[in-house]
């Protein structure tokens, strides 16, 4: 029962950090291609790490903790480090695929890095 | 059954990790490298864990504890420095 279900979240976790590589290197721009790794591999990482607490957990004594600690610590870092560089590359005008081209962005009228309007320099 | 699994998901972390090195070469600006480069600690981190399982030793979490740590600040490092043109200000 443990190894079946040991067996489904490995194989799960790593069929979300593959479809997470995937979308990094098929999307057409970088706002897209920021979704796969940020979820995906996110979740596929969190559930290989599960199955690992869970087999050391059960075939050795006392209840395995690190796991959970890289655990925690990568939900609690994915949105921040995503965030970060999502920053940088609206602060850079990265190019973007024209479906997802905001007019008002573009126009000059608001600021792309934070959206608050523009205010020239006296 | 989990030591026939092992094998399949092996081989899908390593594809995972290829195609992130293709991302890493070819991206169009620097921003898609550093996700490229986010993605590749990612994916080195299910597959040192996956290795742990393998061997069942308990080992590796350091390792991969340590490459989280440091992946998460190389990250936060070349965004602010793209963001700002500096790290410390």
């Amino acid at each position: 029962m443990l190894d079946a279900v040991l067996a489904i979240l490995v194989l799960v976790g790593a069929f979300f950090t593959l479809v997470g590589s995937w979308g990094l290197a098929k999307m057409p721009d970088f706002f897209m291609r920021l979704h796969g790794p940020t979820k995906a591999t996110t979740i596929g990482v969190g559930s290989v790490l599960v199955a690992s607490a869970l087999y050391f957990s059960f075939n050795t004594d006392g209840v395995s903790l690190h796991e959970v600690l890289v655990t925690l610590f990568l939900f609690m870092t994915a949105p921040v480090s995503a965030h970060m560089m999502a920053k940088a590359a609206l602060h850079l005008r990265v190019k973007q695929v024209e479906r997802t081209r905001s007019a008002v962005v573009e126009s000059g009228v608001v600021n792309s890095y934070d959206g608050t309007p523009f205010r020239r320099k006296e | 059954m989990l030591n026939m699994v092992l094998p399949w998901a092996f081989g899908m972390v390593s594809l995972a990790l290829l195609l992130s090195l293709y991302r890493l070469l070819v991206g169009p600006d620097v921003p898609d490298r550093i996700l490229a480069l986010d993605t590749l600690y990612l994916n080195t981190i299910a597959l040192l864990v996956l290795f742990g399982l393998l061997q069942g030793s308990a080992l590796y979490f350091e390792a991969a504890l340590l490459i989280a740590v440091m992946g998460f600040v190389g990250t936060i490092a070349l965004s602010k420095y793209l963001l700002r043109g500096d790290i410390m200000e």
